[in-house]
């Protein structure tokens, strides 16, 4: 006690967001069947989609030779969405346990809390991001060079980040595990109303609308790059900046949800 | 009889109220389906363009049948996670100690979950006609549509209330969630089967569910084939009698268990 008291305000706060990702560690080392949905819906999606979409290929306008290179991001950001979704689930689980009520009597400041569980998400998003694209390399998917799997690695890392605020936001509003079904319900339209299933031009005119002005267009087409072509900063950087603003906007609702559950 | 009919009449209203008043039980069954649905037919919608694609008004009109599909696979996992809640609360054992036939027990639940596959039914036809999907064997088909959704429901209830029965379990069968999208997958739900890629193809064309979602999807986008309805109710049947036998094996268990 002596010695957290001792620590700098800014370590104490690291040591705090440690011990947080610590805990949600520990819950996979000893549950580990708990990640198995994360990992196995992401990867039944990707062996779904591509058994049964993949003769879109055959369309006019589809660059993309093998359609596992196409839909393998998407996997892994849906994968990173699941994740990060599931923070919130645990989040209000721990609500409703009171677990939450003792962290918010402590001298911790909230973004500290919040900032825990979103960096737990975002490390725990690399488990299925990594199970689903060992699956896809001997499938067919292409190799997409040291710096795409950078870029995919790093959107998957972010999205599930983006993925836990929405969770925690819903979780500290709702403060019961029924808003679940909201939880990964958003974030799966969030990923899938882009360029998930095809390119832009080949989308249904509803849908190109939305896919234009959703900024998980832009992370996809981020992740995809090295999958189907070269990586560039023209390709990266609208994913970084879409990513940037969802996670200060997500952030700020859920630290405004839990200042409120605070009073 | 008619004392076994009054008690499967009120253990599936009950079902029925639980179902609609908790709304964790109806999302899955509606929300997932239709996101689905929206993404899928706009996403992929450009396939009607392939080679070898049936004839269609357009990628609505065929996927509506997916998700029916996949709704009334939903509805009776939500069946069995709610079956098994009522066995870990206690509700069921109390059911037992009644003086009723078990069967009634099992049956009441799954009038709950036929229920849940008729409003799957009534939905999609509902979202179809609204964006603009037509029926193309008009209300015949759609009656069509709505039984076999309904009776599959039901029969996909049967293996969930197997499976709570057995395991007790709510989390059990919950986790059994992505064996509905695995089994969706691999028939030919979404696509049609000549297109879709192997080893899924091969796959699909031996899934009962293929059939099922065939002879549902045939009256809506074609005239009414007596072949395509009699290999769904032939399916249906095949799901019936194992989730019966199923059903009856795990209540044998769960009696001696407790």
């Amino acid at each position: 006690m002596g010695r957290a008291a001792a620590l700098p305000e800014w370590r104490a706060n690291l040591a705090t967001i440690a011990a947080l990702m610590a805990r949600s560690r520990n819950e996979l080392l000893r549950v580990p069947g708990a990640a198995i949905p994360g990992v196995l819906a992401p990867t039944i999606f990707f062996l779904g989609l591509n058994g049964v979409f993949g003769a879109l290929t055959q369309l006019n306008g589809f660059e993309v030779g093998a359609y596992e290179s196409f839909v393998v991001p998407v996997s892994m950001l849906q994968g990173a969405g699941f994740t990060g979704a599931a923070a919130g689930v645990n989040l209000a689980r721990d609500i409703e346990g009171g677990w939450v009520d003792r962290l918010l009597v402590s001298p911790a400041p909230r973004w500290v809390l919040l900032a825990g569980t979103v960096l737990s998400a975002s490390t725990r998003a690399l488990i299925p991001a990594t199970f689903v694209f060992a699956i896809a390399l001997p499938l067919g998917a292409g190799w997409p060079g040291i710096d795409g799997l950078f870029v995919t690695y790093l959107m998957v890392a972010a999205m599930a980040a983006v993925a836990a605020c929405w969770g925690s936001a819903l979780a500290l509003r709702f403060k019961s595990q029924s808003a679940a079904p909201l939880m990964q319900a958003g974030m799966m339209a969030l990923v899938f109303t882009t360029t998930a299933y095809a390119p832009l031009a080949l989308l249904q005119p509803w849908l190109r609308t939305v896919a234009e002005v959703n900024p998980v267009t832009e992370v996809i087409e981020a992740a995809r790059q090295g999958f189907v072509g070269a990586v560039t900063w023209p390709g990266t950087w609208p994913g970084i900046v879409a990513l940037f603003g969802l996670l200060l906007v997500l952030g700020a609702w859920a630290l405004r949800e839990m200042r409120r559950t605070a009073r | 009889m008619a004392a076994n009919l009054r008690v499967v009449r009120a253990l599936g209203m009950r079902s029925i109220r639980q179902t609609f008043r908790r709304p964790q039980l109806m999302a899955p069954i509606v929300v997932f389906p239709t996101l689905l649905l929206a993404v899928q037919t706009g996403g992929a919608g450009s396939a009607v363009d392939l080679p070898g694609f049936p004839p269609v008004q357009g990628f609505l009109q065929f996927m509506l049948a997916g998700a029916m599909m996949q709704s009334l696979m939903l509805a009776g996992n939500s069946g069995g996670i709610a079956f098994a809640v009522d066995i870990e609360m206690g509700f069921t054992d109390r059911l037992f100690a009644a003086p009723i036939p078990r069967f009634t027990i099992v049956l009441g639940r799954l009038a709950g979950t036929a229920a849940l596959g008729l409003f799957s039914a009534l939905w999609f036809l509902a979202i179809g006609l609204l964006f603009g999907a037509e029926i193309h064997s008009g209300v015949a088909g759609a009656l069509i549509a709505v039984v076999l959704v309904t009776a599959t429901a039901m029969a996909v209830g049967g293996i969930g209330a197997a499976i709570a029965l057995r395991s007790g379990s709510a989390s059990v069968v919950q986790g059994l969630f992505p064996l509905v999208l695995v089994v969706l997958f691999l028939s030919s739900a979404f696509f049609p089967l000549d297109l879709m890629i192997q080893p899924a193809k091969a796959i699909a064309e031996y899934n009962p569910f293929s059939f099922i979602a065939e002879g549902v999807r045939n009256p809506i986008i074609a005239d009414i084939d007596a072949t395509d309805l009699l290999y769904a109710l032939l399916s249906i049947a095949g799901i019936v009698v194992l989730g019966l036998v199923l059903s009856a094996r795990a209540l044998r268990h769960r009696l001696k268990v407790g």
